[in-house]
């Protein structure tokens, strides 16, 4: 894991109308590390996130991905720069295949604008295969008779397919039974492995201490702290999302210890 | 499990038995146009044993001529339905294409040559689709509203445009509805037809044997190169005992070709069932959901153009019928009869030929069997209603076995 962040958010701000979503907020993810995105409900988690992915504009902020400043206005933006983003509402279209998910919006196709399926299969194939999701009978099956899990694990290969730098994970295991959702975690654990960064939101702390590296807080909108997963404790980290008790910032994010000030 | 018994698997799906695959897919909702074709076949079995002259080459003849416009228009709507809209305009705007050849031809009028007739009233309506499109894709406005308002707006300028009737004498336009091929000709046509598609359909497999996928499904793979082949040399034998294949099959078929094209293979096709699958999707992925959407209903416009052309070459005039009567339900019912969902994402551009045949097939038997019209659209709503709850159905069960 290298220590230069390779997402860094530097004062994010952003409202809807009148209402703060996200004040002054920093933000970071390094290659190869799991980097666990928390808060209560309306914290904000998702709308950092939008804004990572080019679906909200920041209202201010800089984005440095990867030592370089950039600027994201649209999702193929950020597709560009290598982020992938797997939502809650997992943004599958249920009407389609699994090949068919996996390359939409970036379909390859000749210069008479004719989809080749045949790469686009055996890709998707080679690629469910690299991260061992078994359970799929055809991958030219439509993703409706699909399982959560499997949904899921579609997702997030889909995200991997791209030799994407950073994936982000919103909600991941939220619909998912006890075994699915270890395959999913151990699915996101090899991710970072293959030295990806990855963002993962979540309400569930057991998950989120069985997996992450970093944990980064939020709460009503502003960063509530960023604690070491091996350092912490549930405790203190409920603490920060309920009570918000910043924890003092040493301006480098990771290195405190976890103690609320 | 490792990734060799992964590849196992993926690769077994193929050689899974018929029986067993035919579940899967009656369990996932996933029937194809098969339900429509069985009662197809029942209905024209029914009225062959019933209907005197009705299995005839004359009345086979005769049904492809009389669906033809309607099929046209329902090209159309099946796209239209794929992305989750609905366009009711179609029907005024076919009758604006007729109008406007009609005007276009007359021969102390402009007097255009009637191949420029056809270009610029299919180019109008095209534009008013794209007008239509851009007011549901652009500011929001729902496509029933939208297209409702240019229901009335165009049968207004239809009235407001012609005085009475106007006579098409143009023979190239009139030709689109009342040509018929010659034996050669047909020949020729059911030749070019099936080397197309026999290319197509192997050129597919040879560039997946490229890439080391296998052929899943041998059977099914020998039978599509053997079917379409025999339907169209029975179509022929058929034309040629009558008057030969009428030149408005040929914008059917090619017309259905063309558009299967794009829907299946091409990159916009895809958009297309993504945004009905899910437009929020679709649009997280990148794709330009207002241009598709645009697109969309400027096909719907051209196809009602076509068909309208047809229509009006039908009756060798534009009155102030153009575009009324059961034209804007037909069409409609024919996409959906078809197999086509009406809630977005589900459906072949072939729903719109299959509806169209069956439709026009239960009018002929009945209407030879003497049936009053009241019966017949009676008969027709009946299996609309049916088709609709079936896919209702067919949907309910698939979102159950999905989870």
């Amino acid at each position: 894991m290298s220590d230069t962040p390779l997402l860094d958010l530097r004062g994010v701000t952003k409202s809807f109308g009148s209402v703060q979503a996200l004040i002054d907020v920093d933000f970071e993810v390094r290659a190869g590390e799991v980097m666990a995105l928390v808060g209560d409900n309306g914290a904000g988690k998702s709308t950092l996130i939008k804004c990572v992915a080019g679906i909200h504009p920041m209202d201010e902020g800089e984005v440095i991905f990867d030592g370089q400043e950039v600027s994201i206005h649209g999702p193929k933006d950020a597709a560009k720069l290598g982020i992938e983003v797997v939502y809650q509402d997992l943004a599958l279209c249920d009407n389609l295949d699994v090949v068919q998910n996996m390359y939409l919006g970036r379909e390859v196709h000749d210069r008479l604008q004719r989809l080749q399926e045949p790469p686009m299969e055996a890709k998707t194939s080679e690629t469910l295969k690299s991260l061992r999701v078994t359970t799929i009978r055809s991958i030219r099956q439509p993703v409706a008779t699909l399982s959560g899990g499997q949904r899921q694990s579609v997702a997030v290969a889909r995200a991997v397919l791209w030799n994407s730098r950073l994936v982000i994970l919103d909600e991941p295991t939220a619909a998912l039974g006890v075994a699915q959702t270890e395959q999913v975690l151990s699915l996101v654990n090899r991710l970072a492995e293959q030295g990806l960064g990855v963002i993962l939101i979540s309400h569930n702390l057991h998950d989120i201490f069985e997996t992450a590296t970093r944990i980064t807080v939020l709460r009503l909108g502003r960063n509530a702290g960023v604690f070491v997963r091996e350092q912490t404790t549930q405790e203190v980290v409920v603490h920060a999302i309920t009570a918000g008790q910043p924890t003092k910032v040493s301006g480098i994010p990771g290195t405190e210890t976890g103690v609320p000030a | 499990m490792n990734a060799d018994a992964a590849a196992a698997e993926l690769r077994e799906t193929g050689l899974r038995s018929y029986p067993g695959r035919i579940r899967d897919s009656i369990k996932s909702g996933n029937l194809g146009s098969w339900p429509v074709l069985i009662a197809l076949a029942i209905i024209v079995v029914v009225f062959a044993e019933t209907a005197t002259n009705f299995f005839t080459p004359g009345n086979f003849t005769n049904i492809i001529t009389q669906m033809a416009g309607t099929c046209l228009l329902a090209y159309g709507v099946v796209f239209v339905l794929l992305i989750g809209e609905i366009d009711l305009s179609i029907s005024y705007v076919s009758g604006m294409a007729g109008v406007i050849v009609a005007e276009l031809q007359l021969p102390n009028g402009a007097h255009l040559p009637g191949i420029w007739c056809i270009v610029i009233a299919i180019l109008c309506t095209t534009a008013i689709g794209a007008m239509q499109g851009s007011i549901v894709a652009l500011v929001g406005v729902p496509s029933f509203v939208v297209t409702l308002a240019g229901f009335l707006i165009w049968q207004g300028a239809i009235q407001r445009i012609l005085g009475g009737v106007i006579t098409i004498q143009d023979s190239t336009i009139n030709n689109t509805a009342n040509y018929f091929f010659s034996d050669l000709g047909d020949w020729i046509i059911a030749a070019v037809v099936s080397s197309a598609y026999v290319v197509g359909v192997v050129g597919g497999a040879v560039a997946r044997h490229r890439h080391g996928i296998p052929l899943t499904d041998p059977i099914l793979f020998v039978a599509k190169l053997v079917v379409v082949p025999v339907i169209a040399v029975i179509t022929v034998l058929i034309c040629n005992a009558d008057r030969g294949i009428p030149f408005a099959l040929l914008l059917v078929v090619s017309s259905l070709l063309i558009w299967t094209f794009v829907a299946k293979r091409t990159v916009f096709g895809r958009h297309v069932y993504a945004v009905g699958g899910s437009a929020e999707a679709a649009r997280r992925a990148g794709i330009n959901v207002p241009r598709i959407r645009i697109l969309v209903f400027m096909i719907s416009g051209a196809m009602a153009g076509l068909g309208g052309v047809v229509l009006a070459a039908n009756i060798q005039s534009a009155d102030l019928q153009a575009g009324g009567g059961t034209l804007l339900i037909d069409a409609i019912s024919a996409a959906v009869i078809g197999g086509t969902s009406l809630f977005g994402g589900r459906g072949e551009i072939r729903n719109g030929l299959i509806g169209a045949l069956v439709i026009a097939t239960i009018a002929s038997g009945m209407n030879i069997l003497g049936l009053q019209t009241g019966t017949i659209y009676a008969v027709t709503g009946l299996i609309l209603l049916l088709a609709v709850t079936f896919d209702t159905v067919v949907r309910r069960v698939q979102v159950r076995s999905g989870r």
